[in-house]
């Protein structure tokens, strides 16, 4: 029996909407409701969070993420000049700085400079317990953003440079005012990637220790659900990340629309 | 006369008025294995239209990029009002101010409007105030017609306004000559001749231009002079009215039957 195309493909459509519906409304009835609300949506949990996860938590985890993400930005600018570099060495030492701190796991990094940088070389790094954990997210962030800003670089045309330095401009100048303006532009999407990726890193620094009033959201959040034996500093924990990167990434899409136009 | 650095260690200083605002002397640029210039020797005195012409691939750009060193020569001699600008002393930023340069695709920056391409280098190089650096820009965007697009972004202007606001932005830097390299080839033919009409003032008004183009026309009746290059080397140059009417050499002939 011959079914028209438009036909058998409107069926199939049909019946993939109906499977999905139907596997929304068992997870649905099956769930114990209850219980869920129990174990994730205590308000009486809730309200006695505030204010310490916004004053302590949230402020920490946005305090040590625009710290590690300034850090690796400069760290990142120097690695990828140095890597565009025509000067032999500067050239090697980046390649091998960037396949070192992008290839190993950021945690490891972290450790190694909390742990054991003061033990093997006597180097005791500021601001204890936090400040190795943050230089350890800068190195991290440096070698990723630097990368990402060699591409930006890479990526505006070669007649700019040249109209530049036409100009009298010095490699420099030309740099700072012509080559990494246009190229910021194209780094928008990945380094907003990169500060989404850095804001949830945050979390990796309770490794090198921690202390009540330097506490990030996600060990807030951990101490907090093992302390009430419940998970609703969890979702809330969950929620202010979104909170967080949603209106961020947002942002990130309106200025690269923006900037667009006049280009 | 070739200038030596001065006692105060600054070689600019030398400028000689006499000597031609362009001189090269046995100029070779090779890419590898494969040399583009030939041994090229040329002058452009104060004042005169040099127009380069010749078939793609001759080095006519090459050749032009030489003169504000965008390209490294491999050997032979630069001077620029007399000064040896390959001599390591030479600041090299300093002298390209002297020389305006004018690009086939433009180059404006995307990313300023164009008040602030023209502004810029004025600033930032020769240590000009805002307000000094805005009266020099307005006065060269009038002077292409564009007073009233200071604002604009170079993605909002057609080609030729792209390109009118690429000379304004190299006059505002004063220069002593000024080097275009094929100014209307990546224009719509529409387009051409408003950008042609600022090139004639700007001639009209004396200054030294070394043009590389394919617009006969314009060298034929703006041009001083005409070098016709083919494969490196120059193989005919002299009055436009006449190489162009009647070239002598063949490789002239040959090329000019394809475009006239």
């Amino acid at each position: 029996m011959a079914m028209r195309r438009s036909t058998r493909r409107r069926v199939v459509r049909l019946a993939m909407y109906a499977l999905f519906v139907a596997i929304i409304a068992v997870a649905l009835l099956t769930t114990d409701w209850p219980r869920v609300a129990n174990q994730f949506l205590r308000s009486e949990i809730a309200v006695d969070q505030f204010p310490d996860i916004i004053t302590i938590a949230l402020r920490n985890t946005l305090l040590f993420t625009l710290i590690a993400f300034t850090g690796g930005l400069l760290l990142g600018i120097l690695l990828a000049l140095m890597k565009l570099s025509s000067i032999g060495p500067y050239r090697w030492f980046a390649t091998g700085y960037i396949e070192l701190f992008r290839g190993v796991p950021a945690l490891l990094t972290i450790f190694a400079i909390g742990y054991m940088l003061p033990i093997a070389l006597g180097i005791q790094v500021p601001f204890r317990p936090v400040g190795s954990g943050l230089l350890g997210l800068i190195l991290v962030a440096g070698a990723y953003m630097a990368e990402v800003i060699r591409a930006g670089i890479q990526a505006v045309p070669k007649g700019q440079t040249e109209a530049s330095r036409s100009l009298g401009m010095s490699p420099f100048r030309t740099m700072m005012f012509v080559v990494l303006p246009q190229g910021f532009r194209i780094t928008i999407p990945p380094m907003t990637n990169e500060f989404v990726l850095l804001l949830k890193d945050t979390s990796l620094l309770f490794i090198v220790g921690t202390t009540p009033v330097l506490k990030e959201l996600t060990v807030f959040a951990r101490d907090e659900a093992s302390r009430t034996g419940n998970s609703t500093v969890l979702l809330m924990a969950a929620m202010l990340y979104l909170v967080v990167t949603i209106p961020l990434t947002r942002f990130a899409a309106y200025l690269e629309r923006r900037l667009a136009r006049s280009r | 006369m070739t200038a030596h650095p001065s006692p105060s260690g600054d070689p600019l200083e030398q400028i000689e008025p006499e000597a031609p605002a362009i001189e090269i002397r046995d100029l070779h640029k090779s890419f590898g294995d494969h040399e583009v210039l030939k041994g090229i020797s040329l002058e452009v005195r104060t004042g005169e239209v040099v127009c380069v012409i010749g078939p793609s691939g001759s080095g006519k750009s090459t050749l032009l990029r030489s003169v504000n060193l965008l390209e490294e020569p491999t050997s032979g001699q630069i001077l620029i009002e007399g000064i040896d600008i390959l001599d390591p002393e030479v600041d090299v930023d300093r002298v390209r101010t002297r020389i305006g340069m004018v690009f086939q695709q433009f180059n404006l920056f995307p990313h300023m409007t164009v008040l602030g391409n023209l502004c810029l280098a004025q600033q930032r190089v020769l240590g000009r105030s805002r307000s000094e650096a805005v009266n020099v820009a307005r006065e060269n965007l009038a002077k292409v017609g564009l007073a009233d697009r200071e604002d604009a972004y170079p993605a909002h202007l057609s080609g030729g306004q792209q390109q009118r606001v690429a000379i304004a932005r190299s006059l505002s830097m004063n220069p002593d000559m000024m080097l275009f390299d094929e100014p209307t080839s990546a224009l719509d033919p529409e387009l051409v001749g408003d950008v042609l009409e600022v090139m004639r003032t700007l001639a009209n008004e004396g200054m030294t231009m070394m043009v590389v183009t394919h617009e006969m026309g314009f060298a034929r009746e703006v041009g001083s002079r005409v070098i016709f290059m083919d494969d490196g080397q120059i193989v005919e140059e002299g009055d436009p009215r006449e190489v162009l009417a009647r070239p002598r050499e063949p490789r002239t002939q040959a090329f000019l039957s394809k475009v006239l």
